[in-house]
C-alpha cells in the first residue's frame, strides 16, 4: 500500500473507489471511520479525512450525523459508468503502444480479443 | 486542555560564539503532529529545549498559546518535552511515573498503567538500570500520559526496536486522535514516522530548511529517467538534487513540482517519473556537498 507519485490521500480514495466497483463496498454500507483508516494504516487522520473528503464531494460516499460515513447508492454504477468512459485511452492505448514498441501486429491483438468474445459466448 | 499553536519567530540561540539555532520562524498548527527533521547538530535539541523555555533565546521569540514560555508557570505547566533516551529522573520507575502524575494536571493514570504494562517496564526497578531502549519506552509513556497541550518527543525511539517503536507510534496515533494536542516528534527514522505528520520542519546547521505539509513536500520531489539527451533536455533550468547515469540512461532528481503540462510532456518523450520520499529528499537536501552553492 502506498507507492508511486500520487498523494496518500489519493491513493487511499482511489482503493476506495477501486472496492466499490469491485463490490467489495456495498451501497449504502457504513465505511471505516477516518480514525479507523489512520489506525490501520498508521497515517495521520488528517490524511484520511482529505480522502473522506473528496469522496464525499464526489458523490461516492455521504456522511450520517453522528454515524459515519456511508457509500453513497448509485455510486457503484456512476463509478462504472466513469471507468469505462476512459477505459480505451487510459487502459487500452498504453497496450496498444506497447504491443507497436514489441513489432506485434494489431491483426494479432484483435484474434486475441476475438478468442476471448468466442470464450465469453461459449460461457453466456 | 485545549491544544497550544507553537509560533517560533526568527529565533537565534547562541553558545559563545556557536549559532545553534539562527533565525528560525515556523508556526505550528494546533492539534497536529509535526515532524522536525535535521541531521545531528543540526539544532533539533536547541529549538526543543527552547521552546520547552529550557533555556532563553539568544534573539527572535517563541509563542506558546501567544506568550513566551520562558519563567512563564501556565504556558510551562502544558508543555511536556521527552528528550532522547527517556528524560526521567534518577529514581524508581514508579517513582519517576508519581512525578509526573503530581506535574500534570492532565496526566492519566490509567493511560500510563496500560503503557506499562505493553512496554514491560519493571516498575520497582531503578531508571538508571533501565536499558537505553526502556528508558526511552518510559519517556514515551510519560509524554503520552501526560496529555500535554504541547508535547514534544526529541529523537524518543533511542535503543528501543521495532516492535516497540510501533508500539509507540500506535499508542501515539490513537492517544492523538482520542485526545487531541499539538505534537512535535523529531526523528532519524523518517521512513517510519513521515505519515504521521501533517507538517514537516527541516532544519539543517540551524537554519530553516524547509516548513511545509506533508502532502505539498511529497510532491516536491520527483525523479525523471530516460534516455540521457531527452532526460537532459526536460530538467535543463530546473533545480537537480542528483544525477546519475548508466549507459545512455539517465536518472535525475528535480527538486520542484512538475504541473501536468510538464507530466504530458514527460510522457511524450517517454520519460519516467518516479515519487523522491521524504528520506531521500531529507538527504539531498542536507548533503554536505550543498553547503558550497
Amino acid at each position: 500500500m502506498f507507492d508511486g507519485r500520487d498523494p496518500i490521500y489519493r491513493q487511499i480514495a482511489d482503493q476506495i473507489r477501486q472496492d466499490v466497483v469491485a463490490g467489495t463496498l456495498m451501497e449504502d454500507e457504513p465505511v471505516m471511520s477516518t480514525n479507523q483508516y489512520a489506525s490501520a494504516f498508521r497515517i495521520n487522520p488528517a490524511t484520511a479525512a482529505k480522502a473522506f473528503a473528496e469522496l464525499v464531494a464526489e458523490g461516492v460516499l455521504y456522511k450520517r450525523r453522528g454515524v459515519g460515513m456511508f457509500i453513497a447508492s448509485g455510486a457503484r454504477e456512476r463509478l462504472t459508468r466513469a471507468r469505462r468512459a476512459r477505459f480505451f485511452q487510459d487502459v487500452l492505448d498504453p497496450v496498444i503502444d506497447e504491443a507497436l514498441r514489441l513489432s506485434i501486429p494489431i491483426a494479432d491483438l484483435r484474434a486475441h480479443i476475438d478468442i476471448a468474445a468466442l470464450r465469453e459466448d461459449g460461457e453466456s | 486542555m485545549t491544544p497550544f499553536r507553537l509560533e517560533l519567530q526568527s529565533l537565534s540561540v547562541r553558545y559563545g560564539a556557536t549559532r545553534a539555532l539562527d533565525g528560525v520562524g515556523f508556526t505550528v498548527e494546533p492539534g497536529t503532529i509535526c515532524g522536525l527533521l535535521g541531521r545531528n547538530g543540526s539544532g533539533k535539541t536547541t529549538l526543543l529545549s527552547t521552546v520547552a523555555a529550557f533555556r532563553r533565546p539568544t534573539a527572535g521569540r517563541v509563542l506558546v498559546d501567544g506568550e513566551t514560555p520562558f519563567e512563564n508557570a501556565r504556558v510551562m505547566a502544558g508543555i511536556c518535552l521527552v528528550r532522547e533516551g527517556g528524560d526521567v529522573l534518577d529514581d524508581r520507575v514508579d517513582a519517576a511515573l508519581r512525578y509526573a502524575a503530581r506535574i500534570r494536571s492532565t496526566w492519566d493514570a490509567s493511560l500510563a498503567a496500560r503503557l506499562v504494562e505493553r512496554f514491560e517496564l519493571p516498575r520497582r526497578a531503578s531508571v538508571k538500570a533501565l536499558s537505553r531502549g526502556k528508558r526511552s519506552a518510559l519517556g514515551a509513556v510519560i509524554g503520552l500520559a501526560s496529555r500535554a497541550p504541547l508535547t514534544l518527543f526529541d529523537e524518543v525511539y533511542l535503543g528501543m526496536d521495532a516492535p516497540s517503536r510501533y508500539a509507540f507510534y500506535d499508542e501515539l496515533l490513537a492517544d492523538y486522535m482520542a485526545h487531541p494536542r499539538t505534537i512535535v516528534l523529531s526523528s532519524h527514522l523518517i521512513d517510519e514516522v513521515e505519515r504521521l505528520f501533517e507538517h514537516v520542519v527541516i532544519i539543517d546547521h540551524g537554519r530553516l530548511l524547509v516548513a511545509d505539509t506533508s502532502e505539498s513536500l511529497a510532491r516536491s520531489g520527483v525523479t525523471v529517467t530516460g534516455p540521457a539527451d531527452a532526460v537532459d533536455a526536460f530538467v535543463a533550468g530546473a533545480n537537480v538534487l542528483r544525477r546519475q547515469e548508466l549507459g545512455r540512461t539517465a536518472a535525475v532528481t528535480l527538486h520542484g513540482h512538475l504541473d501536468t503540462e510538464a507530466e504530458r510532456r514527460a510522457s511524450e518523450l517517454g520519460l519516467t517519473l518516479g515519487a523522491v520520499g521524504l528520506q531521500d529528499l531529507f538527504v539531498h537536501l542536507t548533503a554536505p556537498e550543498k553547503d558550497a552553492a
